[in-house]
């Protein structure tokens, strides 16, 4: 059996090769290429607006490529039709910015949602998984508290265990540290860590924070105008002396990501020169 | 540059119809796959229907009321306010139940059905769904229309039944029409077929476009505040607009 596996098993969990892309007239990707092997932690890092979220939503289908190729698991997502793509993101866990919660059920329920909406499983058994997961993210004791009266941190922490209550293969983390105080910061550290060791469930985050990058990712690719301008671990990537590398990581104010939005000449807008 | 941007706009509002089609027919493929949600289902009746009951009965007896004090008055020059129940009770079911109910559907339960899907897509719950492998027209959208096409007849027959007793009231109670011949020339010229179920029919036709409208709005809106209000406000005016121009087409082909 083994032998049948062993090819899958060293192929790359994500591949993004040659991918182009365009939202409306501004040109999101272009020729980006990158691998996420499988079981690691990789960050992908970039200034704001250079489609990090966009690449997520490429890697799920929600979006399409206008040329080049995504695929995941050995599938190429563009071309699957709907029912392999939904049986594909079974196995995807994706944690939104915003947590995303069913803000109709609580916060039981919406650990349950997945679990009730594709399987017939007994509802003993849909208790037992869904506090396990409560559990492994703190929160058994909140089951039955609304989304609106939880914290930012603790609705997080609610998405995450709804994203792995199928185990998935792959969880995409968007942003997952915006917004949350050291502590909550620390837990949310601390579960992407225990979820990929523990599970070896393989993880990509966007994330704009160096240091707590540093503390969880294998690897780091940062984006910028639509190529990929740098990789490497992170320490790597914090001493490597390129031009993108010392501004994004130095947090320059002006470089290569300029400070000014691009606009006509000051002296003339402002009617001096001629 | 005028006429360009007129035509623009001729061709977007027709575009949109278009589209609105298209998500109708979207609906229509899920509806299928909906029918398991069938616990939505009846929390979106309640939703949309239970909770529509104030409004809609309240409304129903002030109809009935002013009706019965206009028309007594305009039989009254004829010296035929014995005819004041057949006239109050077939202006209810021919015309103002359907309409009235349709109207205030759309106002009390169509924006309500358009903010919380334009609040879900904004928070990205819809999305979320998506996510988790569930089609958000089956298990959103789907249960919604459904409960709206069910609850608009039955609001409807409420509204008319407290419009007659409204009309009863004023007219019977308040003017002296005598009980006997109120109900008596009612009961003899109302017709099940012609009248009531014309109404019935009217009344699921204005509850499918004016679902259609709500949830259509609700799931294009654009994810911010005004997006959602913009949308919102839409559903109101389209629904009136299309409320009224059906009610004209269906009187025209029912009578």
């Amino acid at each position: 059996m083994s032998q049948v596996v062993q090819p899958i098993e060293a192929e790359p969990l994500v591949q993004v090769r040659d991918l182009h892309s365009r939202l409306g007239d501004k040109i999101i990707f272009d020729g980006l290429s990158l691998e996420v092997p499988r079981g690691s932690v990789t960050a992908i890092m970039g200034p704001s607006g250079t489609g990090k979220t966009t690449l997520l939503r490429h890697l799920t289908g929600q979006l399409h490529a206008n040329s080049g190729r995504v695929r995941v698991d050995g599938e190429d997502v563009a071309r699957l039709p709907r029912n392999a793509l939904f049986a594909l993101r079974e196995k995807i866990g994706f944690l939104f910015q915003n947590s995303a919660l069913l803000t109709d059920f609580n916060v039981f329920e919406n650990v349950a949602f997945p679990l009730r909406q594709h399987t017939k499983l007994p509802e003993v058994l849909i208790r037992d998984i869904v506090l396990t997961k409560l559990q492994a993210v703190g929160l058994r004791g909140a089951a039955n508290l609304m989304p609106s009266e939880l914290s930012g941190g603790m609705a997080r922490r609610v998405a995450l265990a709804r994203a792995i209550v199928f185990d998935p293969m792959l969880i995409l983390y968007d942003e997952p540290f915006v917004g949350l105080d050291p502590i909550a910061l620390n837990q949310v550290l601390r579960l992407i860590g225990t979820l990929n060791r523990t599970l070896g469930i393989t993880s990509i985050l966007v994330a704009h924070e160096l240091a707590a990058v540093r503390r969880v990712a294998d690897r780091v690719y940062l984006i910028a105008n639509g190529k990929l301008v740098a990789q490497g671990s992170p320490d790597e990537l914090a001493h490597q002396d390129s031009p993108w590398t010392r501004q994004f990581f130095g947090g320059e104010a002006d470089g290569p990501v300029p400070f000014h939005y691009p606009a006509p000449d000051y002296a003339s807008e402002l009617g001096f020169a001629r | 540059m005028n006429t360009a941007v007129r035509r623009n706009w001729l061709l977007n509002g027709i575009a949109q119809v278009g589209e609105c089609g298209l998500f109708f027919l979207e609906i229509l493929i899920a509806l299928p796959k909906s029918l398991r949600h069938s616990r939505e289902i009846c929390r979106q009746v309640w939703f949309v229907g239970a909770m529509s009951l104030v409004i809609v009965m309240t409304c129903g007896l002030f109809v009935g009321m002013v009706l019965a004090l206009q028309l007594y008055y305009t039989l009254s020059i004829f010296g035929g306010t014995a005819a004041l129940g057949t006239v109050v009770a077939l202006s209810l079911f021919r015309e103002l139940g359907p309409v009235v109910t349709a109207l205030l559907f759309a106002g009390r339960a169509g924006t309500a059905v358009t903010a919380e899907i334009g609040l879900m897509r904004a928070t990205d719950q819809i999305d979320a769904m998506e996510m988790m492998a569930v089609d958000p027209i089956a298990y959103v959208v789907a249960p919604r229309y459904l409960a709206g096409v069910i609850a608009m007849p039955l609001l409807m027959c409420l509204f008319n039944a407290l419009g007659i007793l409204g009309g009863h009231l004023v007219g019977v109670t308040w003017l002296g029409v005598d009980n006997g011949t109120f109900w008596g020339n009612m009961t003899s010229t109302v017709d099940l077929w012609k009248d009531i179920i014309d109404g019935v029919w009217k009344s699921l036709a204005f509850g499918a476009v004016v679902t259609l409208i709500a949830v259509y709005q609700g799931y294009n809106a654009p994810p911010t505040s005004e997006g959602v209000a913009y949308s919102t406000t839409r559903t109101v005016v389209f629904s009136a607009i299309v409320i009224l121009a059906v009610d004209f087409v269906m009187t025209a082909f029912l009578t």
